[in-house]
């Protein structure tokens, strides 16, 4: 009996439709947001993230309709991520019926904005997504990268996130972009090192593949929750099956 | 004005600038089609409803601040006792007498007890150190109360806090959460309930206590049926 770890399927969603591939190539389309939410949540997802990957002013609007539609009839937490550049970014998604926004390249750009957000919002609401590639080897290290993983910044990775949980993160979303779209699982390491070097909750992200990844995830990276993506958009493993799978494990899930 | 079980119950949410409310709203629209459902920071409309729901994320000092500013403090503990009332999250929390947080703050003392921080490095019983915020879907032990009627015991519900309270009357704990310690998930009063979890955000059982709580008539002794 104690807190189940989350299974959190991601919508990416790109001028309105949910998308899916290795990350910004050979994008295939999964659907309706609003539909694709709807089906999640009768599985039994614990929470759902959408990243709006257009990110483009004029397709801003798309996504507040998308998170009213889905607050309006889903009764479970919604993250969204994607575009979050200023206080009036979040009290618009907050106001469409989000519960928290994930805060990625505005944080890198300005530090202080995560510790404004927070003092406004609450630490609850505010999830910072970093974006992480592996630049050495024994010991490992990792560096953070924005707009999609395509600039460095040179900025270490577990510092980062101890900094973004100092300015008032509530939540820390932790992608790794070696792994992301490729189906072979959480970069295990980065996870571990991630989330056992803060106090709050660690999401792993990038990699999933098969089941057994996101016990890999929890387990061995010591994540708290998990998310993923095209595992569940096409119909290979319901979020239901992913949570037997996981219980048959040994690990706590909500069911 | 007393409670009814009308159809057409008229809920007050208490709005006074801490935190989304529209979760809340949304969540009673969906489990109480019929009620009249109203978000406002008015002490006379709050006052005009048959039940009122005092929701809240977020610090706690800055919300007695904010509620005694509005004089909505007082409005609450006249109407806590009064008719059906639902606190939520710091919407429970406020309601001790004391709690750590924010260098120590004074409640509005409707429930005697105290409001704890959850102690650094809690371990879960792997030796896993156990992150706080407790977030997430916990299971929640009911004391029989109506509130949980059709929600099967130990049901997770959804929890997003740093901070649990104490009451000093253990009777008055209506749901027992375990997070590395026992707290209290849920507080009982007279017509006063009261949860540190969002049920708006708990899916169906989240739905079914907003529902049981848009028709209940505020006696908290449990129902045979």
């Amino acid at each position: 009996m104690s807190l189940a770890k989350r299974i959190i399927p991601c919508l990416d969603v790109d001028a309105g439709r949910v998308v899916k591939g290795v990350r910004f190539v050979d994008i295939r389309d999964a659907g309706d947001p609003v539909e694709v939410a709807r089906r999640y949540d009768r599985e039994g997802a614990d929470e759902i993230t959408f990243l709006d990957i257009t990110a483009s002013s004029d397709q801003r609007e798309t996504m507040v309709h998308v998170v009213e539609q889905v607050a309006g009839e889903v009764f479970i937490p919604l993250t969204v991520g994607g575009g979050i550049r200023e206080p009036a970014d979040i009290r618009r998604m907050l106001n469409a019926g989000a519960d928290k926004v994930a805060i990625n390249t505005a944080a890198v750009h300005d530090p202080d904005f995560v510790r404004v957000a927070a003092d406004r919002f609450g630490s609850q609401c505010i999830v910072v997504a970093i974006d992480a590639k592996q630049v050495a080897r024994d010991p490992d290290r990792w560096e953070i990268f924005t707009h999609g993983g395509r600039k460095p910044t040179g900025i270490d990775a577990v510092d980062w996130a101890r900094r973004m949980v100092a300015n008032g993160a509530g939540e820390i979303l932790l992608t790794s972009m070696d792994r992301d779209g490729t189906k072979d699982g959480f970069d295990l390491a980065l996870t571990r090192a991630v989330a056992d070097a803060v106090a709050v909750p660690v999401i792993a992200s990038g990699g999933v593949g098969k089941l057994q990844h996101l016990v890999d995830g929890i387990v061995a990276g010591h994540a708290d929750a998990v998310l993923a993506a095209s595992i569940f958009h096409f119909g290979e493993y319901s979020i239901h099956e992913a949570k037997d799978y996981m219980a048959r494990q040994g690990i706590e899930v909500r069911r | 004005m007393t409670a009814t079980s009308s159809d057409r119950t008229r809920i007050a949410i208490i709005d006074y600038g801490m935190g989304n409310l529209h979760s809340i709203a949304k969540a009673l629209e969906h489990a109480a089609p019929t009620a009249r459902i109203e978000v406002t920071n008015e002490p006379a409309r709050i006052e005009a409803a048959d039940r009122v729901v005092f929701p809240g994320v977020g610090a706690i000092g800055q919300c007695m601040e904010e509620l005694h500013r509005r004089g909505l403090d007082e409005v609450i503990r006249r109407l806590a006792l009064d008719r059906p009332f639902l606190g939520i999250c710091l919407g429970l929390q406020a309601l001790l007498d004391r709690s750590e947080e924010s260098g120590g703050t004074t409640g509005l003392g409707l429930v005697p007890g105290q409001v704890r921080r959850f102690p650094e490095g809690l371990r879960e019983t792997d030796g896993a150190v156990l992150k706080i915020p407790h977030m997430g879907w916990n299971q929640v032990h009911q004391a029989p109360h109506p509130l949980w009627a059709g929600i099967p015991d130990a049901s997770r519900f959804y929890f997003v806090h740093s901070y649990y309270v104490q009451p000093d009357d253990p009777t008055r704990v209506a749901g027992r959460c375990h997070y590395g310690l026992d707290f209290a998930a849920a507080v009982t009063r007279g017509p006063l309930f009261a949860v540190q979890f969002h049920p708006e955000k708990s899916q169906q059982a989240g739905l079914r206590l907003l529902a049981n709580f848009a028709r209940w008539d505020g006696d908290p002794r449990p129902r045979q049926s």
